[in-house]
């Protein structure tokens, strides 16, 4: 982008966002990548947590088993909370998707790490998913009452046409804003994060800059999480409403 | 959007969004499919049972450890209970063999006391009757000496005493 | 000119990360003011709180998306 003619600062913010071959050459669709690696090492840190961390199978868990057990309670928890009893049936599920995304959240915290989540191609295969597997399910589950989603009967009936439109365009909405949210957010704190970084070659505002990387980095600790979490819970809520279609 | 970036996208330095760059997205889904599959293999297979039963285990644990921690409190209780009822009867028992000893020792006492009333009511009915027959012995004496002195009396004033008559005197006096 | 007028149409969409920064306080403020009226209730709504910030944060990164397309792709 912005390349400053007289040689001043470079910013470039996108460029650790490009999709490399490990080794060389085209990119074809099977070729390990970086984003391959660090789906890789994603699954490694899965298994890392959950699998060997509960390898003791201890009464009183050890440090690492209390957070595989902290992890699975939590996500347990929220299927059961927020989609009942049945839900729990989709439970592998949707824990597959949170901590795929939280592991890549994480690992692409690392300096110079890639990560995967900040690209549209993941979220949207992500979120896609979750669309048609929600989809699908609510009508095989409900048959034609599942357009009762859309069909607010609480409403006058004079406005259920136009809340009905509105219900429809909010929910192939969905998709789209639940994977832009996720790419969006890991995809800005990054990039805000190189901007910093490229502040820093001024020595007047490098400690500012350094600054300001430590409070973004802190923030994205925080945002790795929370976007996690949210599109795990509404994962949760769209599947939900496929269980239980009136609201 | 993406229509001039596709184009120069050969090299690692192409300008614009690597998000939008859709010759890779092959790549990433594919990529992707694998990981989502390979993860969610591990966890139904073997991470997710694994905790559960961990979690079903550690439950059960603490359940057993509450269920078993009423018995013993149920169990101290029984034995409470017991001790209180072993301690009472052995209080009644005690109540019962002190009584018991008192009304012996009673009885005995009585036994004692009336065979001691007995036998001072016989001695003094003997001293009683020694005390009469002294008293009688006495009274005898007295009558004795006072007719012999009244005799001598009566020889000294020179007369002639007749002893039956003396007798008779004395003893109307002494009646009288 | 073309390119100096997609910077500027991106600048202007920057504010929208604004408005959603407007938007997001107002959930986590208003989530406060409640919880702190009703403490008890807090916790069973911080599900709720997380998607409600959820919404308004998307549609700030809708702007930025914006801001970047027309920094990148245009």
């Amino acid at each position: 982008m912005a390349t400053d003619a007289d040689g001043g600062l470079v910013f470039k913010p996108m460029e650790q966002f490009e999709i490399q071959s490990l080794f060389g050459g085209e990119i074809a669709w099977y070729t390990p990548t970086n984003t391959a690696l660090w789906m890789g090492l994603a699954i490694f840190a899965v298994i890392l947590l959950l699998v060997v961390g509960s390898q003791k199978r201890s009464i009183v868990p050890s440090r690492s088993q209390s957070v595989a057990e902290l992890a699975y309670g939590f996500i347990y928890k929220m299927v059961e909370d927020i989609c009942g009893k049945e839900g729990l049936r989709y439970f592998p599920y949707i824990m597959t998707l949170f901590m795929f995304i939280v592991c890549a959240n994480f690992l692409g915290l690392i300096p110079t790490a890639f990560t995967p989540t900040s690209h549209f191609a993941v979220t949207v295969v992500l979120a896609m998913a979750v669309f048609i597997t929600v989809t699908v399910l609510g009508f095989v589950k409900n048959g034609a009452a599942f357009l009762g989603l859309f069909w607010v009967a609480s409403a006058p009936l004079a406005l259920r046409p136009v809340l009905a439109i509105i219900e429809i365009i909010s929910y192939f909405v969905r998709p789209v804003s639940h994977s832009i949210r996720l790419a969006g957010n890991v995809m800005a704190g990054h990039a805000v994060i190189k901007v910093f970084a490229g502040f820093a070659a001024i020595a007047a505002v490098s400690p500012v800059a350094v600054l300001g990387i430590t409070a973004m980095y802190g923030l994205e600790v925080l945002v790795s999480f929370i976007q996690a979490y949210v599109f795990t819970i509404l994962t949760c809520v769209y599947l939900k409403d496929a269980l239980h279609p009136h609201h | 959007m993406a229509t001039e970036t596709t184009g120069a996208d050969v090299a690692a330095s192409s300008p614009g969004m690597p998000q939008l760059d859709f010759s890779t997205w092959g790549n990433q889904i594919f990529w992707l499919v694998v990981t989502l599959v390979v993860i969610y293999m591990i966890l139904s297979k073997v991470a997710l049972p694994r905790i559960a039963a961990i979690l079903a285990e550690r439950q059960g644990t603490i359940t057993n450890d509450i269920a078993a921690a009423e018995d013993m409190k149920a169990k101290a209780q029984e034995a409470e209970a017991a001790y209180d009822k072993a301690l009472a009867d052995a209080r009644t028992e005690a109540h019962r063999i002190v009584a018991e000893a008192k009304a012996e020792i009673q009885s005995d006492l009585d036994a004692a006391i009336a065979k001691a009333d007995a036998e001072i009511a016989a001695k003094a009915a003997e001293s009683e009757k020694a005390i009469a027959e002294i008293r009688a012995g006495a009274a005898e004496a007295v009558q004795q000496v006072a007719k012999d002195t009244a005799q001598e009396i009566v020889a000294a004033m020179g007369g002639k005493a007749d002893a039956k008559t003396v007798d008779a005197a004395v003893t109307a006096q002494l009646k009288g | 000119m073309e390119g100096e007028l997609a910077h500027i149409g991106a600048g202007l969409a920057a504010i929208g990360s604004g408005a959603a920064a407007i938007g997001v306080g107002n959930v986590a403020g208003n989530y406060l003011a409640g919880a702190l009226r009703n403490p008890s209730a807090a916790a069973s709504q911080t599900a709720t709180l997380f998607i409600g910030i959820a919404f308004a944060e998307a549609l700030g990164i809708f702007a930025f998306l914006v801001a970047l397309l027309l920094m990148f792709a245009v």
